[in-house]
């Protein structure tokens, strides 16, 4: 380990990088360019959940005038379903090719079946209504228990489950000795079944690229994305065109969460544009953006604890069904791999189920199925707390991972910070604080703990001394939530020099090297690896710079406060040589100081939160509110401590709106019912209080600056701690979210039942 | 159809531009007049990015026609620092991390300088339901909360 100690910018509050175009305006989000001749594209898409297309006419489209190109599947690359998997990173180039453009059948409302380039909007749009589509309607299903009774209309007949057509197209599971066994052990079991609703990501910036294809085939794309590389490599795959022809330019992103880690316009304004030969812009509503972006899935879990007398958990069985929408592929890794992971359980099965269904294919949110398992465990764990008359947080120090413990989905945990993030819980403001009088309204209070696996994987760095004598960062991961900041304060920390020399940008696909998406919580963690390893390299030169000006050798030379000094007098008596001056000599001593490096990082621990949750309940209008919260986390280093607070309050702020309001509603027909910001209800500023942070810190000894990732884990939690809360403040359970005034009103209104459904 | 000629005044500019009767106001901000600092999340008035000032009035420019600001004064995002002196709030929002991916910044800061117009003291509930019409998805509203009260109360010692 090889931790930077007496920090002069990491964990300093400073200015992000990007910060002033993005007060007053100037930032680039996707939809803020234009190029001359550009031409607008419009995508056609599917009314039914379910239909084969029997046949597509586009002649009146392509008739009307203005129109300048249509595509349809027959434009886009075909995987082949019976080649077998093709894979980018998670995702099925076979499905890819699918979603972004319907082949033989179309799988969901929206689901595009072609798309219009026309000289303005308006013109594409009505074009789009000339084309002619010959639909075969077909029986639907989109709610888990439908698609998997056995009489369920199948989506994908290729795909068996038990040797039979089916829509369940895939299972995993993780399990630690005996269930069977673990059981018969316990003095109390308690075994809930939950489920939960579709959820949008919710990103306020709609999807939207701009693409401009030259006769040659050169290809450029700015686009609000979760990857520019991932951008550039689907775009290829379902255009044929190669990636060395293709440049993807990182516009600021206005929101991502998961939800933009796949393309679903970019593939189409290419082929578009290069059928027209002009740039083509297209921009989603925010209609197309509930209906055919993600959200993640549908759940129903069924979730089994026991415990013996003395609070420790002997066994545990965990049953999650998720769906995946129209293709394979729901979060169920996630689901079954993270939610018991806080735990130290001698006997465990956590099993996952993918559910095709027709609605849109799941796109990943926030930890992917993470929070939907611990939803369900969590609650479970309070219940069971409950029964053996524990705290719920002295129950889940008693079985609580650590170092040592052997993870069901494979790892021994080296030094992590679970037990931290519950003691902190425990003795926190929070915690001892009175819930007071809620003058008539119920008050009550919950906890609940998470875990998310974190990622590293491929990063690339060039970091760039200018001639005068600062320093020019290029990194290759779209910065989502702050990560340039930290970036900055990484560099200026290790070249002794004031941050706001440091000048942090995100490179395109043909100006930095590789780098895998901004997803997983890999991106601090890992664009500082290879940051610091190029930062060290150029501290390396210019030392030996010095020791060339000096005629010492350059072990005798040492960098300190953004100078060059001899290591001790016996070296020589020199005056220091600051970065500028060396940046000045270089020409004549050696050319260019830079470096760029290039890594897989490993070493990516896993992220553990516990937090505390208090809610109002007015029983008269059944509105449940959050009136104080506390997040717990184990943070491993705070690079930037306000963006790392950032991290866990918008993750509350998000799972608040999932454990209360948020849901996908369906008409009879099969459509999204409010795919509208005003229907489709996220929490604004009045329904949230504060959101407390605790920032434990138990550095990541596999990393230079002991960083962990953080953005994930704190939307894990938050179902349950605001669901236990409600059942402290009512004494009544609710399994199913969201927790809606109308459900709550429901459950108030019949109080001989035990618990909604 | 015919365009519609509007004479109007943006960010203390006389200015004039043409437009389609049916064009939003957040058209022909981020189009014709080419100010993207106004964004578009919903095309509903539900998430505030495009807001707007309206003769100090504050709206969201895509419930507004481009042809109603005939005559009159609109504010922008562009408009909100003077030179290279930033506004009080942009600073604040800078200084307190009040913004990550900044797609909501611009309708944010919009909508809290029209606040403290009207409002210079405003209570922690007051700018909570002030800004409930402008959607944040990253920050959970803590620290923009903190930064227009923080603001609010450096502008008064002033």
């Amino acid at each position: 380990m090889n931790l930077v100690t007496n920090n002069k910018w990491i964990g300093q509050r400073t200015i992000r990088p990007d910060g002033m175009d993005k007060v007053t305006g100037r930032a680039q989000f996707a939809a803020d360019t234009t190029m001359p001749g550009m031409i607008w594209g419009k995508v056609l898409r599917s009314p039914h959940p379910h239909a084969r297309i029997r046949s597509i006419n586009t002649a009146k489209a392509e008739a009307l005038p203005g129109v300048k190109a249509v595509v349809t599947s027959k434009d886009i690359v075909d995987f082949p379903i019976e080649k077998g998997a093709v894979m980018l990173g998670i995702q099925d180039m076979r499905w890819m090719c699918r979603n972004v453009m319907a082949r033989d059948k179309a799988l969901f409302p929206g689901h595009p079946v072609a798309a219009v380039a026309a000289t303005t909007e308006a013109i594409a749009a009505e074009a789009c209504k000339l084309i002619e589509v010959d639909y075969e309607v077909l029986p639907w299903s989109i709610e888990i228990d439908d698609a998997i009774k056995s009489d369920a209309p199948i989506l994908h007949e290729f795909n068996k489950f038990d040797g039979k057509p089916s829509n369940i197209a895939g299972r995993l599971e993780h399990k630690k000795g005996d269930i069977a066994d673990g059981f018969k052990k316990a003095d109390v079991v308690i075994e809930r079944t939950f489920t939960t609703r579709p959820v949008h990501q919710g990103y306020i910036e709609p999807h939207a690229c701009l693409i401009s294809v030259a006769p040659d085939g050169k290809t450029t794309i700015w686009s609000s994305s979760q990857g520019q590389f991932m951008v550039r490599a689907m775009t290829s795959m379902l255009t044929g065109i190669p990636q060395s022809d293709i440049r993807a330019i990182p516009a600021e992103i206005g929101g991502g969460f998961g939800g933009k880690t796949i393309v679903y316009l970019e593939p189409l304004a290419t082929l578009l544009a290069k059928k027209s030969g002009r740039p083509v812009k297209m921009v989603m509503t925010r209609e197309e953006v509930m209906r055919a972006t993600g959200p993640t899935s549908g759940s129903k879990s069924t979730v089994k604890i026991g415990a013996t007398k003395d609070g420790k958990i002997v066994a545990a069985h965990g049953t999650f069904y998720l769906q995946a929408g129209a293709f394979p592929g729901s979060p169920i890794r996630g689901a079954a791999g993270c939610s018991f992971t806080p735990y130290d359980i001698p006997n465990l099965l956590s099993e996952g189920f993918d559910v095709c269904s027709n609605r849109s294919k799941v796109a990943a949110y926030r930890a992917p199925g993470a929070p939907i398992g611990a939803y369900a465990v969590e609650c479970v764990m309070d219940e069971v707390a409950e029964r053996l008359k524990m705290d719920p947080l002295d129950f889940r120090l008693k079985n609580a991972a650590r170092e040592g413990t052997k993870a069901a989905h494979g790892p021994v945990f080296p030094r992590i910070g679970y037990v931290e993030t519950v003691e902190a819980a425990r003795s926190s403001p929070h915690y001892a604080a009175p819930l007071g009088d809620g003058q008539g309204k119920l008050r009550g209070r919950g906890t609940a703990s998470g875990f998310w696996f974190n990622a590293g994987g491929e990063s690339s760095a060039q970091v760039n001394i200018t001639e005068d004598g600062n320093v020019v960062v290029t990194t290759g991961h779209p910065d989502i939530g702050g990560s340039r900041a930290g970036i900055a304060n990484i560099c200026a920390e290790l070249l002794g020099i004031d941050y706001r020399r440091v000048s942090v940008i995100i490179g395109d696909t043909q100006t930095v090297g590789f780098s895998n998406l901004t997803g997983g919580s890999r991106v601090l963690f890992a664009s500082s690896m290879v940051v610091t390893q190029s930062t060290e390299k150029i501290i390396q030169t210019l030392r030996e710079r010095a020791a060339k000006i000096w005629e010492i050798d350059p072990e005798a030379v040492k960098w300190e406060d953004g100078a060059a000094h001899p290591v001790s007098p016996n070296a020589g008596q020199f005056e220091p040589l600051t970065l500028q001056q060396l940046a000045e000599k270089a020409p004549a001593m050696g050319g260019p100081i830079g470096a760029g490096v290039q890594l897989n990082t490993q070493g990516a621990d896993g992220g553990f939160g516990t937090h505390v949750c208090d809610v109002e309940i007015d029983v008269d209008l059944g509105i449940a509110r959050v009136i104080r919260y506390t997040a717990v986390q184990d943070v491993g280093r705070a690079i930037h401590p306000g963006y790392v607070e950032g991290q866990l309050q918008g993750g509350v702020a998000q799972g608040i709106g999932w454990a209360l309001n948020e849901e996908y509603i369906y008409t009879k027909e099969g459509k999204v019912d409010n795919p509208g910001f005003l229907d489709y209800r996220m929490p604004v500023c009045s329904d949230l209080p504060m959101l407390d942070c605790i920032l434990v810190e138990i550095p990541n000894p596999k990393h230079p600056q002991g960083v962990k990732g953080v953005g994930e884990v704190p939307l894990v939690p938050v179902m349950a701690a605001v669901a236990n809360a409600i059942y402290n403040a009512l004494g009544k359970r609710f399994y199913a979210l969201p927790m809606s005034p109308p459900k709550v009103l429901e459950v108030l209104e019949a109080p001989t039942r035990e618990a909604a459904e | 159809m015919a365009k519609v000629h509007v004479t109007t005044t943006i960010n203390g500019e006389p200015m004039e531009f043409l437009c389609e009767p049916s064009d939003t106001m957040l058209d022909a901000l981020r189009g014709t007049l080419n100010l993207t600092g106004s964004k578009e999340g919903c095309a509903s008035g539900d998430c505030g990015a495009c807001s707007i000032t309206l003769d100090d009035r504050l709206v969201c420019s895509c419930l507004m026609l481009a042809v109603e600001s005939e005559g009159h004064e609109i504010r922008t995002i562009e408009g909100m620092a003077q030179g290279d002196r930033l506004h009080p709030l942009q600073q604040k929002f800078l200084e307190m991390a009040a913004l990550q991916c900044g797609i909501c910044t611009s309708g944010m800061l919009v909508a809290s300088d029209a606040l403290l117009k009207k409002n210079p003291d405003p209570s922690e509930e007051e700018v909570r339901f002030w800004l409930a019409g402008n959607l944040c998805r990253c920050t959970g509203y803590d620290k923009i909360v903190r930064a227009v009260m923080e603001t609010a109360a450096e502008m008064r010692a002033q």
